[in-house]
């Protein structure tokens, strides 16, 4: 049974793990076929994946801000819109805030605790 | 076999509970981070991303409904923790709650532990339902009277009060971790308990806030030649000398802490063999754990990785016992997944009291639960939908290809925006407790009437 595999369409059911090997051997696996994709969208993507860079941004986890100031701006940002922010992209660039903070802009007060609303 | 599934033959889940706000609109602080039932079931905790935690507590069977198993009532909510600003890096610390975790209970109060990023949190909850009246001392405002004025002895009297549950920081852990703390763990000993970052687990003892041994160290001393990091730690549930940690690349060390004071050598390694002629860009990324529960037993342990859950033996470090596919269609999609980071999503599990059934989370607020035993799996599905007071969840079923039958979702209409991430069981009864992005749906088994 020979399957055509595009990377449009979802190649391969609900096959076990022994029959997906099996075509590894004469097609090319779902999981190769999207490794083919993304080195199509992403040419520079480097060699070792699981490497050096995607655990140091794991570690580096946090927005970095210039200092307090920059980050009480920030969140006073935050109350004002809460949302849900958009996806973050995958290379994510380190934020340093939209303009250097002067006195007038930083809140006085600590913003006042809202309650759960699973507990309402 | 339809309609059920999960906890042998005759398990239906029925919907019981929803918590949280129905707008679609969701503060970001809203979204549920924890969810992890005491001991005894009797109490459910849930943590968020603003940093608040919101315990739920069974109410006791009605005389009216004697086969409902009691609802869960919020009992208590406090704020755990704040967000806090690192002067020195200049980074922001979330306050987002990454784990609780009960202690067995000793006395007429309650603990749990719960941490963020870089602190934990040891959390009193007690009950107060007396309070002290008739001081002669003083007025009925508290003010003390005329010293003078008083005449004779009287002791004052405990009366019952209104329930009043108050939560108390009684310790906080803290300034041990320079990387994200992913989990925590209480020894069988209740006397310490573990913390876990990226490269660094530490061993705490419940009493002391100002010591903490490190037992295990995985930084590199060049840091260009990290290739893994820690995701998951816990405590053997009876032998207090033996605890596990989990690997981004899939592996799982067992280690013993009577064997040396750093447990770097493990005691045992447990790593599924791969097929280097399958392996892909995403191999690694795919195999990394997101987390490890041993079986109430001790004699297994669950682990979660992106697309399946495995459950080891412990005697048998080969490979494990047991494979189950969550959702093995995503496999095809990697690609995408990638590109909306969801391929970096942490999935969570559970086992059920008697260690017979797993379950764990997926997309489309879908969830998974495997039977070990009878060799099934149902998929059942957190919505609003079905979500009429002790109606019964309806299996759901994904379709790969070809022609989508009814009731059939396909893969491409799935909302990886709705993924259940969290997932607790109760620790006897087929009581669960499902988290979506910003609800808790409790669900329980229809207990089937005897006649």
């Amino acid at each position: 049974m020979s399957e055509e595999i595009e990377g449009t369409r979802p190649a391969i059911g609900e096959a076990s793990h022994e029959e997906q090997q099996e075509m590894g051997d004469t097609v090319l696996s779902p999981e190769k076929a999207e490794e083919v994709k993304l080195k199509a969208r992403f040419p520079h993507l480097g060699a070792k994946p699981g490497g050096s860079d995607l655990l140091r941004k794991r570690l580096q986890k946090g927005q970095k801000f210039f200092d307090s100031g920059d980050y009480n701006m920030a969140k006073a940002k935050v109350k004002n819109k809460q949302q849900l922010p958009a996806v973050t992209p995958a290379e994510k660039a380190e934020i340093t805030g939209d303009h250097i903070p002067t006195p007038q802009d930083i809140p006085q007060r600590k913003p006042s605790i809202v309650a759960s609303k699973l507990a309402g | 076999m339809a309609g059920a599934g999960g906890g042998g033959n005759d398990v239906q889940w029925c919907f019981s509970q929803v918590k949280g706000a129905i707008d679609d609109d969701v503060a970001e602080a809203d979204i549920i981070s924890t969810v992890e039932f005491n001991h005894s079931g009797e109490l459910l905790a849930t943590g968020d991303k603003g940093g608040r935690v919101v315990i739920f507590q069974q109410e006791l069977e009605s005389k009216n409904q004697p086969q409902c198993r009691g609802e869960y009532n919020v009992y208590s909510t406090f704020q755990s923790h704040e967000p806090e600003f690192d002067y020195l890096k200049s980074l922001e610390i979330e306050e987002k709650i990454n784990k609780i975790r009960w202690l067995p209970q000793k006395n007429a109060a309650q603990f749990l532990l719960s941490t963020n990023d870089k602190t934990i949190k040891l959390w009193k909850i007690s009950e107060r339902d007396k309070r002290p009246e008739g001081y002669n001392l003083k007025e009925e405002d508290g003010r003390y009277r005329d010293p003078t004025t008083v005449t004779t002895l009287r002791v004052p009297v405990f009366h019952p009060m209104d329930l009043m549950v108050e939560a108390s920081p009684r310790r906080v852990f803290a300034n041990a971790h320079t990387y994200h703390i992913n989990s925590i763990s209480v020894n069988s000993d209740c006397e310490t308990y573990l913390s876990a970052d990226d490269l660094r687990i530490n061993l705490w003892n419940l009493e002391i806030t100002d010591r903490s041994f490190n037992i295990v160290d995985i930084k590199p001393a060049n840091m260009e030649e990290l290739t893994e990091v820690i995701t998951a730690a816990e405590f053997h549930p009876n032998q207090c000398n033996t605890f596990v940690y989990s690997s981004s690349k899939g592996t799982i060390r067992l280690c013993d802490m009577r064997a040396s004071a750093l447990c770097d050598q493990h005691s045992k390694l447990f790593e599924e063999p791969e097929d280097p002629s399958n392996r892909s860009f995403f191999s690694e990324i795919i195999s990394s754990i997101s987390d490890v529960k041993f079986s109430h037993s001790g004699r297994y342990m669950m682990t979660r990785d992106y697309l399946t859950v495995k459950i080891w033996d412990l005697n048998m470090e080969s490979r494990p016992v047991e494979t189950y596919q969550v959702h093995e269609y995503l496999r095809s999609k990697l690609c995408s997944l990638y590109e909306n980071d969801c391929i970096f999503d942490k999935f969570e599990c559970c086992w059920n009291g008697n260690d017979s059934v797993v379950m764990t989370g997926s997309y489309n607020n879908f969830f998974r639960m495997f039977d070990r035993g009878y060799r099934q799996d149902v998929t059942l599905e957190a919505s609003r939908e079905s979500s009429k007071p002790r109606s019964v969840l309806k299996p759901r079923k994904v379709c790969t290809g070809g022609k989508r039958k009814k009731d059939e979702i396909s893969v491409d209409s799935l909302d990886f925006n709705k993924k259940i991430l969290h997932t607790a069981w109760h620790p006897q009864d087929n009581i669960i407790a499902v988290a979506t992005t910003n609800n808790l749906y409790i669900f329980q088994d229809r207990l089937t009437s005897i006649q």
